[in-house]
């Protein structure tokens, strides 16, 4: 079942054309690379599927419904999240305060006062999300700075999951990681993966992207330019694809060493 | 990758535990109570019931402006006009008493008016003209001044109505007003601060701006908000000190945003914003009015004690700057 499906998205900024017609489809539960150099207008993409950005043209449907005319919040509420690179996370505040950030559960104090924040309620349901994933933290009550990158980037999925959505973007995951850490962010996707979550993944570490994803898709000046069924495919037609031309086969020897 | 491979120390954890739960630094009640003990042996007056109220009236309106600090400075801002603001609250609520004859009621709104309207202004223009705060607030030092001078012609506006000078002077069951409302106030502003919505949004935009906008909080308004409630309470603190001294003093407050702001730090304020309690910035604050009037009843001269203050706020910073330094070494 589809659950994403553009078709001819064009989008331009003044005179600079970034998007000229990509087509993209996402199942349910599906996990997709998006994969391209830079300037191939991998953001400017995403950012058309969040809301962020308005195409100029072209069709987006998802879950069946035209969401070419709504904003970044309705389109939050039908189920797509991003989780960016810098993963918006505020530092000195504990696990259950950036998942519950901008939207705390209230209680009234002593019956009377109401708007206190209900903190014995999201420390027990970040808890529970925190579990969902499988992982592991320090302490829920510990501030998020003082976590690895890679628990920090399981907080940021964390909070993105309360929103119960069912595509989730994730930008860069594992750029700044450690290799321990990056296994447990892989494995994170996958078990959104098992819970019938779609994901689009994008990312320059290509070894994660083929180890991870369903499909791959490679973006090059403006254009799906190749899908790639993973299973199908390897390194070096990933990068030749994405490089086009030129000296492959030494493109893909630097990549395969990286 | 940082594993923890052995149990935190016994102070390590009492002091995590202070600061999850009770939002205060042990390390600032630990100065508290040492510098309390040698007063208690260097002075023989300082232990005493009606010392102790002394210190906490003579703290109420340093009290009242450190908990305007601790709001401003943990959502990421910067007040620097809080004396100066106090002082025009307190002599535009005197004009409206004396000069114009107003009730008293109307003069007790004056002042507060007079400073949520002056935080208002800064509000305005740290969000929407794009100056920093720093230099915002540092105008408005200059201009709540300047016209605190041109209301009240440069003299000290005496004669004010018997309400009034009760917020002050009065003392029910023996408890200076001051202490009451002061007391009340901070009580108040924890819970705002530790427990509410509104508090939890103020640090986390002090901790990270896009985090916050990212959640969906409106977080121009909300500095607004901060602002002027900043504002407001330099009013309440113009208010008890004009109150207690009987006069609307267009000098009235000259410094004291440095004590104030100094109260914040001590009290565990990160001066960069996110991290922030009221019960802290009352220890700060204790600390400060036990520093004064200990100094006072050893006879050392006021010019030194503004030295000590000033000193005391750049050790606070660096002891604060250092741990954090140390904490993210780990």
């Amino acid at each position: 079942m589809t659950l994403l499906s553009l078709r001819g998205i064009r989008k331009s900024f003044g005179a600079v054309d970034v998007l000229h017609g990509v087509d993209l489809s996402v199942a349910a539960g599906e996990v997709i690379g998006l994969v391209g150099d830079n300037g191939a207008g991998k953001s400017t993409l995403m950012k058309t599927i969040t809301g962020i950005y308005r195409a100029d043209s072209g069709a987006i449907e998802f879950d069946g419904k035209d969401i070419l005319a709504l904003d970044p919040g309705q389109r939050r509420q039908l189920g797509i999240e991003m989780i960016y690179q810098d993963l918006s996370l505020a530092k000195q505040q504990d696990v259950a305060s950036n998942i519950f950030l901008g939207r705390e559960p209230t209680k009234r104090l002593f019956g009377l006062f109401p708007g206190f924040v209900d903190k014995g309620e999201m420390d027990r349901q970040a808890s529970k999300m925190i579990e969902r994933l499988g992982a592991h933290l320090p302490s829920i009550n510990r501030s998020v700075g003082s976590f690895s990158g890679g628990q920090q980037q399981t907080v940021a999925i964390a909070r993105a999951l309360t929103f119960n959505p069912k595509l989730v973007i994730m930008d860069e995951p594992t750029a700044a990681l450690a290799v321990r850490e990056v296994q447990s962010v892989l494995d994170l996707i996958r078990r959104l993966k098992s819970e019938g979550i779609a994901v689009i993944l994008i990312s320059h570490r290509l070894n994660d992207v083929l180890s991870v994803t369903d499909r791959i898709v490679v973006l090059r000046h403006g254009r799906a330019d190749a899908d790639l069924v993973t299973a199908n495919t390897n390194m070096n037609e990933v990068v030749s694809r994405i490089v086009g031309g030129g000296d492959i086969a030494a493109a893909a020897a630097h990549e395969q060493r990286g | 990758m940082a594993f923890e491979t052995t149990q935190p120390g016994f102070w390590a954890r009492v002091q995590r535990a202070s600061v999850e739960r009770l939002h205060i630094r042990l390390e600032s009640l630990v100065v508290l109570l040492a510098l309390s003990t040698a007063m208690a042996l260097l002075s023989p007056y300082f232990l005493s019931l009606s010392n102790f109220l002394n210190i906490l009236l003579a703290t109420s309106t340093i009290g009242v402006l450190a908990i305007a600090a601790t709001f401003v400075i943990g959502s990421g801002g910067l007040d620097l006009s809080l004396g100066s603001v106090m002082g025009l609250a307190g002599v535009a609520g005197a004009f409206v008493a004396v000069n114009l004859g107003w009730p008293s009621v109307l003069a007790v709104i004056a002042c507060i008016l007079a400073g949520a309207i002056a935080g208002y202004i800064n509000g305005q223009l740290v969000t929407r003209a794009f100056v920093p705060a720093f230099i915002v607030t540092l105008g408005m030092l200059g201009l709540a001044r300047g016209l605190a001078l041109v209301i009240s012609q440069g003299r000290a506006i005496y004669g004010l109505p018997p309400e009034i000078v009760y917020i002050g002077q009065g003392r029910p069951f023996g408890i200076p007003m001051p202490v009451i409302i002061f007391v009340l106030t901070a009580i108040v502003a924890h819970a705002v601060l530790a427990y509410t919505r509104f508090g939890r949004h103020t640090l986390a935009l002090g901790d990270s701006e896009g985090a916050a906008r990212a959640a969906g909080i409106r977080v121009e308004h909300h500095r607004r908000i901060i602002y002027t409630l900043s504002g407001a309470l330099a009013g309440l603190a113009g208010l008890l000190f004009t109150a207690r001294v009987n006069a609307g003093d267009p000098t009235a407050g000259i410094n004291y945003e440095l004590t104030a702001i100094t109260a914040a730090i001590i009290g565990g304020t990160n001066l960069f914003g996110g991290r922030a309690s009221i019960l802290g910035t009352m220890i700060g604050a204790l600390i400060m009015g036990v520093l004064q009037n200990g100094l006072t009843l050893l006879a050392v001269q006021s010019y030194y004690q503004q030295m000590a203050i000033g000193a005391v706020l750049i050790l606070a910073v660096f002891i604060d700057q250092y741990q954090v330094r140390k904490e993210s070494r780990v």
